[in-house]
């Protein structure tokens, strides 16, 4: 669980100072602290108990409503530093998986949670805790939206809105491709690039697209692992 | 809006369809979301479609919540709904079994290939999903200002979008836009 991957953190730098048990299913994690504040590193307190499906429940619907344009962040933040559920390295080995799954990550992060600590139970309280409240708000907001949206004064705010959120969303991909710039051959950037074109310029329908640059991405990355 | 039966079963086809496709989150599937509700189905316009892609960027939580807004659209409350179910189910499912066996693979080559060749096509397609809705919704020269303001705002800093969110609205409140 804990063996240095090369391209995380390694075991080392996860700042408890106690040792770590893996998340197994239907086994509580033997470490857990319920302390709240989170930078210092607070001594972990022993308890046999792991959080139960309420604790699961708020966790995630905390993750959710904080989490504006980086669900990521907070779910490290609440479930590593705050309730100390799970190591860094073991939330680094989910999350992995996560983003290997297809979907949501963050959405399959509370699933793959959720039932390493509760099972079925869990990992269902944790997805609605995750998807329940953003719901609720976005169908009031639709409801406002439909009720209100041809408003002169309203159109203009949500241009702005609009404006800044194409922004945040190319901000935020361009700090995910740096990392891709370092590979050796450019190959990482070039696929980057032609899936850009292919979906975003050319307008290809996304499954087309997908079933030629997938494999090949795929491909290339196995030849040159 | 209608809220017939087809109108359901052609949002969960659809959606059920994207979220095995979503590769890297639901922002991947922007592109194909506006594809379907505005150009195929004709469910919405293209301003429409910008207002819903911005609301859903600015309520907290998943950026998977824009189906449900979608959904709202197309065909009320159980459209939402299903719109959610649709986008979810799938990959929580594959998610609920495929996370049980995960250890065993951690390591293998096969694994890691496939991770790595995906990491590129996800940055791609986010590239474009905020592209898509540009080319549909940055009309002037003020707007573009703004958008290349923000991507330059969340690259070199880790402000809280929120207050880029508010002044950006009032910069269009104000006639700007």
């Amino acid at each position: 669980m804990k063996k240095d991957r090369g391209r995380f953190p390694p075991a080392g730098a996860d700042p408890r100072p106690v040792p770590t048990k893996a998340l197994v299913p239907g086994r509580p994690p033997v470490y857990i602290s319920r302390a709240m504040s989170e930078t210092a590193p607070a001594p972990a307190e022993p308890s046999s108990a792991a959080p139960n499906l309420l604790e699961l429940f708020i966790a995630f619907a905390l993750i959710s409503l904080c989490g504006f344009g980086g669900v990521l962040a907070w779910s490290r933040r609440m479930l590593v530093e705050q309730r100390k559920w799970m190591t860094a390295a073991e939330f680094n080995d989910a999350y992995a998986l996560c983003q290997f799954l297809p979907g949501p990550n963050v959405v399959n992060l509370s699933v793959v949670f959720g039932r390493r600590i509760r099972g079925t139970a869990g990992a269902i309280v944790a997805l609605v805790g995750l998807i329940g409240p953003p719901f609720v708000i976005i169908t009031l907001i639709g409801l406002l939206y439909a009720r209100y949206g041809e408003i002169a004064a309203l159109q203009r705010m949500l241009a702005g809105v609009t404006a800044a959120a194409v922004g945040l969303v190319f901000g935020t991909c361009a700090k995910m491709a740096m990392p891709l710039f370092t590979d050796r051959w450019g190959v990482a950037p070039l696929v980057a690039l032609a899936t850009f074109a292919a979906i975003g310029v050319a307008r290809w329908p996304l499954y087309g697209a997908l079933a030629v640059l997938v494999p090949l991405s795929i491909a290339i990355a196995w030849v040159r692992r | 809006m209608k809220d017939d039966t087809g109108t359901l079963i052609a949002l969960a086809g659809y959606f059920a369809l994207m979220s095995l496709f979503a590769i890297g989150g639901a922002n991947s599937a922007v592109p194909e979301m506006q594809r379907v509700a505005v150009e195929v189905e004709r469910w919405m316009t293209d301003r429409q479609f910008a207002d819903i892609f911005a609301m859903a960027q600015i309520t907290p939580g998943p950026n998977v919540i824009i189906v449900t807004l979608i959904g709202y659209h197309v065909a009320g409350l159980i459209g939402a709904l299903v719109a959610t179910l649709a986008m979810c189910g799938p990959t929580c499912v594959f998610a609920f079994y495929v996370g049980h066996a995960w250890e065993r693979f951690k390591d293998a080559p096969w694994r890691r290939a496939i991770q790595a060749g995906l990491l590129p096509i996800s940055i791609g397609l986010i590239g474009a999903s905020a592209f898509v809705v540009a080319s549909v919704a940055l009309h002037n020269f003020v707007a573009v200002a703004i958008t290349l303001g923000t991507a330059i705002v969340t690259y070199l800093t880790r402000l809280n979008p929120l207050w880029i969110f508010a002044a950006a609205a009032i910069l269009g409140l104000i006639g700007l836009l």
